[in-house]
């Protein structure tokens, strides 16, 4: 049995590191690889299926790499939100595996799209799955270095420019976590997040400890694409392949918002009132800035860029309420996002494929031509802008109604603002793209050259998803219910960790 | 010790900041250098400064000597070094092609998708 | 990119063989002492990008004899498989598999599962070097 349960903790790693590696020893045969994408990512959705069952069951699944018991060794742990991010990866990682079909071309390939897909999404699966910091900073570093590659892959302008931004606030990013996490070793003598946890409680200098809190909080910032630090996101989303660009939009920055929910629930709990209302008002800002940027984009993808960052703010809204309705908003939040904003670009890719543009201006007339597309479309945009009975409208309802229940007015009152602004974005997309008639002296619609058959079931799948989320949405909500639930009560996430034997030796050799 | 480490990690920070603030994309990169190596030695100080012998276990014993270093901290420093040597040669690369297709080694050529 | 000088070339013929030996030395020896498949790795890539400067990319690729990328990709499955005997063995992934054999003559051989893990350590490193270097050095012709 515990055979078994470590197989599937340590699966969702090991699958898409193998899917890769084999990827890389067969890289002279595209066949081979694209087939290794599809069957890699699929097999990864079902051992996530599994695990998110069992974690379900278990409350939380611990395994101790190697056989080296904690907090010595580096343990992977699932708890619910960990099971449910990597279930999103597993999900994202299919449809995006499978649109890569119709997508990503020979040229693309020949420089190693297939190995780097494998890597980014053990490098998020790892971030997602870890119980120890830096066990959490190395699996960082390696989705950054997939993502670095798979960003300037086809080596156009505008890549390199959007790179050098992107690699530059990263890597600045990872070494304020690297910093922050000698200080903290420094302090407490330990890596394990559980054990970390448990000794910061005996720290006196409590200033300090909200010095580090900062570090992280900075470092995650960037990483998630928090105002003030969210300059790369619209820098370089929209420059590379459009399936890397729904891989990026749906799991990157939310790696960064999943650490935050991490060490600023289980580690960071000692002075919410201090470090929490920072996170409030870094919340409002990162909603408003995000949306009022895509206000004045006309660019598809630029657009959707920006509404990243702008319901990145919402995430962090529900983890700055710190309560337990809010925090399950913002996990909510999370899942319906990565969702919608991967299926969003998606649509953009196809609407390329046929139009030839990503400009607004030059699109039109597409309702007429492929009506399904249209239908398609509404499905995630009015999700995204929260419109019921979609899961995003549960979504902004659950963390308005915490809102309201702390009585943050201003925040509830941001959050509607922008709700409403998202919706213009979404119906000045569709009015553009759709609605209007194709634009005279713009060439019609040009052939794609190759079968675009593949890009329509990733699409189709995803919207049947969020349409599911909103009409049966019980179950989802139970389980982040459940999720907000381990996550504010960290002795269970400590004890699972450590094991009782070893807090038990902790508290006598206080006495 | 402490406090001479403690202004050799700050002047290096300063000095990474500085070279990451100018136009030329060759000295972002140095500055990056210098930004990983400073990390690095934060790690190195703030595990603590000790003249202790290495943390090895002599055949027969179940313990290092007692006044030991720590070894997960050179530990640790030595997996960043490994991180930061594959990031930076993948860094040199980027900047390398950047340099081919835009022909300048200038940042304020290369706005052109900030709008 | 040749250096056209005739005393590297005609060190860079004696130095490989050496290099890539000692590269084996630190493989091998690194598990209770200093050495291991990184620095291994680094070694065996630094011998052959000196016989890189030595001589010119053909060369270097002909005395490769395979392509880097196909070692990329060999140690990354070999390093990840080798955490798998211990799963079989219902035991947690990596835990570290050792087998003794006595030799002839009162020695004594060891294997592990860790060794496996370094030799495919080795074999990324030189890998992904090599495929960095090879294609810089392509770029620059």
């Amino acid at each position: 049995m515990s055979a078994y349960i470590d197989a599937l903790i340590a699966l969702p790693i090991i699958i898409p590191l193998l899917a890769g590696a084999l990827s890389l020893v067969f890289w002279r045969s595209h066949a081979a690889q694209r087939w290794m994408g599809v069957l890699g990512t699929l097999l990864l959705l079902i051992v996530s299926v599994h695990l998110l069952l069992e974690t379900w069951e278990q409350d939380h699944l611990v395994m101790h790499m190697g056989g080296w018991h904690a907090p010595f060794g580096i343990v992977l742990v699932s708890d619910m939100l960990a099971a449910i991010m990597v279930i999103l990866t597993g999900i994202i990682g299919f449809a995006t595996a499978v649109y890569s079909l119709s997508d990503i071309g020979e040229r693309h390939e020949r420089f190693g799209y297939y190995p780097l897909f494998h890597l980014l999404l053990a490098g998020v699966n790892g971030a997602f799955l870890t119980g120890d910091i830096f066990n959490l900073y190395v699996w960082f570093e390696v989705m950054l270095v997939a993502s670095f590659a798979l960003l300037i892959l086809g080596g156009e302008r505008a890549q390199m420019e959007g790179a050098i931004k992107y690699v530059t606030l990263n890597l600045v990013s990872s070494m304020l976590f690297l910093t922050a996490i000698g200080l903290l070793y420094g302090l407490t003598g330990t890596l394990n997040m559980a054990d970390i946890a448990v000794r910061l409680g005996e720290v006196e200098d409590t200033g300090l400890v909200t010095v580090i809190a900062m570090l992280f909080m900075v470092s995650f910032g960037i990483k998630a694409a928090a105002f003030p630090l969210f300059f790369w996101l619209p820098a370089s989303y929209h420059t590379p392949k459009v399936a890397v660009s729904a891989l990026f939009a749906g799991m990157l920055t939310k790696v960064g918002v999943y650490a935050l929910f991490r060490v600023f629930t289980l580690i960071f709990d000692q002075d919410v009132d201090y470090t929490h209302e920072i996170l409030l008002w870094i919340a409002m800002l990162t909603m408003l800035t995000g949306v009022l940027g895509a206000a004045a984009q006309f660019e598809f993808r630029r657009i959707l860029s920006f509404h990243i960052i702008s319901q990145i703010g919402y995430m962090i809204l529900g983890l700055a309420l710190f309560t337990p309705l809010a925090i399950l908003g913002g996990v909510f939040y999370i899942l319906h996002h990565i969702i919608v904003k991967a299926n969003l670009f998606l649509i953009s890719g196809l609407t390329y494929q046929l139009k030839g543009s990503h400009e607004l201006k030059e699109l039109g007339g597409l309702y007429r031509s492929h009506p399904m597309l249209g239908l398609l479309f509404m499905v995630p945009a009015l999700s995204l802008a929260g419109l019921p009975p979609l899961a995003g409208f549960f979504a902004k309802f659950i963390i308005i109604r915490a809102g309201i229940e702390v009585e943050a007015w201003l925040a509830v009152g941001v959050a509607l603002v922008v709700g409403l602004l998202t919706l213009y974005s979404m119906v000045k997309i569709w009015n553009e793209v759709f609605w209007k008639a194709q634009p005279a002296g713009i060439g019609p619609a040009r052939s794609p050259g190759r079968s675009l058959f593949w890009m329509w079931p990733p699409i189709i799948g995803l919207a049947l998803t969020t349409v599911a989320i909103g009409l049966y949405g019980q179950p989802v909500f139970e389980m982040a219910e459940r999720s907000a639930e381990q996550l504010l009560d960290t002795s269970r996430y400590i004890e699972a960790v450590l094991g009782a034997d070893y807090i038990e030796s902790l508290q006598e050799m206080r006495r | 010790m402490e406090i001479v480490m403690a202004f050799v990690i700050g002047f290096l920070y300063a000095a990474a900041l500085y070279m990451m603030l100018r136009r030329s994309i060759v000295k972002l990169v140095i500055g990056l250098v210098l930004l990983s190596n400073a990390a690095n030695l934060v790690i190195f100080t703030a595990a603590g400064l000790v003249r202790g012998a290495p943390p090895l276990i002599y055949p027969g014993e179940l313990l290092p000597p007692s006044a030991s270093a720590d070894p997960l901290a050179q530990a640790l420093i030595l997996t960043a070094i490994v991180i930061g040597f594959g990031v930076l040669a993948f860094a040199v690369v980027l900047i390398h092609r950047a340099y081919e297709v835009v022909g300048a080694d200038d940042m304020d050529q290369m706005k052109d998708t900030d709008t | 990119m040749n250096m056209q000088s005739l005393i590297l070339r005609t060190a860079g013929n004696f130095l490989l063989p050496l290099l890539l030996l000692f590269s084996v030395f630190l493989l091998l020896r690194g598990h209770d002492e200093p050495g291991g498949g990184f620095i291994a790795g680094l070694v065996a890539a630094g011998a052959i990008v000196l016989y890189l400067f030595a001589m010119d990319i053909a060369d270097a690729r002909r005395v490769l004899r395979v392509d880097p990328r196909d070692l990329l990709g060999a140690g990354m499955a070999i390093a990840v498989l080798s955490g798998a005997p211990a799963a079989f063995l219902g035991q947690p992934y990596f835990t570290a598999q050792w087998w003794e054999f006595a030799l002839p003559g009162g020695g004594e051989l060891k294997l592990s599962t860790v060794l496996i893990f370094d030799i495919g350590v080795y074999l990324v490193v030189v890998g992904a070097v090599l495929t960095i270097i090879l294609n810089l050095a392509e770029a620059e012709d």
